[in-house]
């Protein structure tokens, strides 16, 4: 294709791939899709650098839903997981110091929102959310409540699958990325609008962790495995020259 | 198109109503973490003029997100981004570059404290015109909109910035200028849908 623009850093997102802006059978999408197309233009500095966050801004315990928000000596109420998984770019590299922020509704499917209306109780040891910074592996862990399902007003009784939502800040402000990961065997999952967005099996299947008994603990937690995928660099050394030589 | 990649991104999903309990707790009512990521970008003393940020996000009826987030990711006063993958030079070690605002909860509005960037080179060696990288993300967005925020006090250097020189609708290119407001506040609403509909980019 003709251009008289510069290849960007960064591989382009992969449109085909991701869920479109509009997506009917989740309602919220109509009124809130832009109509016009995206306009494409080759990533920058301004897109192939980030913010630094510091592993010493860190708490022991902001990985660990299970106790940071318990009062001394308690802890948060419902069967108890650990998340696990790398971050790794679309090249297969691991992505270190990548920022991970976690948020969930609790184990009986409440969230600690003031807006949430949902009849199900908050624990008062749980709050809700974490975060973490990826080590020199890609790798980060959570440990957590396994979330309950909600109901929510996409229709008369539509039910979100249990779900946590994964924030991720990469190298570059052209990776950021907010997803939400499912556990495997949920029968939720095929029924919902939001899941009903992505384009295909293969995409779900990215989105569901499966049991990892590799990583329980035994007479402790169970473990979820659930790996993150960002947005890759060019490899310019092998790719400039792609026709015409 | 040609791809190197042997995996594939990890699919996006909204955000949801409640992105405030990862991202902004402490906005949410939970005390955490000792503050939010990404309220304050000035950490000391700082380079540059200093600017205030104001708009709010519309959706299709012109009704206000008040469940939106936005982040914005910008140059020092000298055009140097205060990043780990910065080799031009060390960027004022008083400006982060990096903000996150949740819009208010009543009224939709968001707000940035922050500095007016400098002007950053593209690589072909053209000077991009001073602005800041914009992301947007609310219930019901199923993939975070990136687009980026101009100054219509700057007219000389956005008449020859490469992305708004790129646009070939240039009726739509005001939707990416900040207005000034005068005393530093520039205002720059988002419409997703209509027809001030801002422009996104595949970036
Ligand atoms: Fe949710």
């Amino acid at each position: 294709m003709a251009s008289d623009l510069p290849e960007g850093g960064y591989l382009p997102r992969d449109r085909a791939w991701q869920p479109d802006a509009l997506t009917p059978p989740y309602k919220t999408s109509v009124a809130r899709s832009p109509q016009a197309p995206l306009i494409s233009f080759p990533t920058s500095l301004g897109e192939e650098t980030s913010p630094v966050f510091p592993d010493s801004i860190m708490g022991p315990l902001d990985n660990d839903l299970i106790l940071n928000f318990a009062q001394p000596g308690e802890s948060a109420i419902g069967p108890r997981i650990i998340v696990h998984g790398r971050v790794l770019d679309e090249t297969g590299r691991p992505v270190p110091n990548a920022l991970v922020e976690c948020w969930q509704a609790n184990a009986g499917g409440r969230y600690r929102h003031k807006n949430e209306g949902y009849i199900a109780p908050l624990d008062p040891n749980f709050g809700g959310c974490g975060r973490t910074i990826t080590a020199e592996d890609g790798s980060y862990e959570f440990r957590t409540v396994m979330p309950g399902p909600y109901p929510w007003p996409n229709g008369p009784n539509t039910w979100r699958p249990a779900h946590i939502h994964f924030s991720l800040f990469g190298h570059g402000f052209a990776q950021r990325l907010i997803t939400q990961m499912y556990f495997e065997g949920d029968p939720l999952i095929p029924l919902c609008a939001i899941v009903g967005a992505l384009k295909s099996q293969a995409a779900v299947d990215a989105l569901t962790a499966p049991l990892d008994m590799d990583r329980t603990v035994p007479m402790d937690a169970r473990a979820y495995r659930f790996d993150m995928v960002l947005r890759g660099r060019r490899q310019t050394y092998f790719e400039n020259r792609s026709e015409g030589l | 198109m040609n791809r190197s990649g042997t995996l594939k991104e990890s699919p996006s999903q909204t955000a949801g109503p409640y992105v405030h309990i990862g991202c902004t707790p402490n906005l949410a009512g939970l005390a955490m973490y000792g503050g939010d990521l990404g309220a304050v970008m000035k950490t000391g003393p700082v380079q540059g003029q200093e600017i205030t940020l104001k708009g709010t996000v519309y959706d299709g009826d012109a009704a206000a997100l008040k469940d939106a987030m936005v982040e914005i990711w910008q140059a020092d006063a000298a055009g140097l981004f205060n990043s780990a993958n910065e080799t031009r030079g060390k960027a004022d070690p008083n400006f982060t570059g990096w903000g996150r605002s949740a819009a208010d909860m009543q009224t939709g509005e968001f707000v940035f404290d922050t500095i007016k960037p400098g002007c950053v080179p593209f690589p072909d060696g053209r000077l991009q015109a001073p602005h800041i990288s914009v992301w947007i993300v609310a219930r019901g967005i199923n993939v975070g909109l990136q687009t980026r925020l101009y100054f219509d006090d700057e007219a000389d250097a956005n008449a020859t910035d490469p992305l708004l020189t790129h646009i070939a609708d240039e009726y739509r290119v005001p939707t990416l200028l900040a207005k000034s407001e005068g005393g530093g506040v520039y205002r720059f609403d988002i419409h997703l849908q209509g027809p001030q509909e801002t422009i996104f980019l595949d970036i």
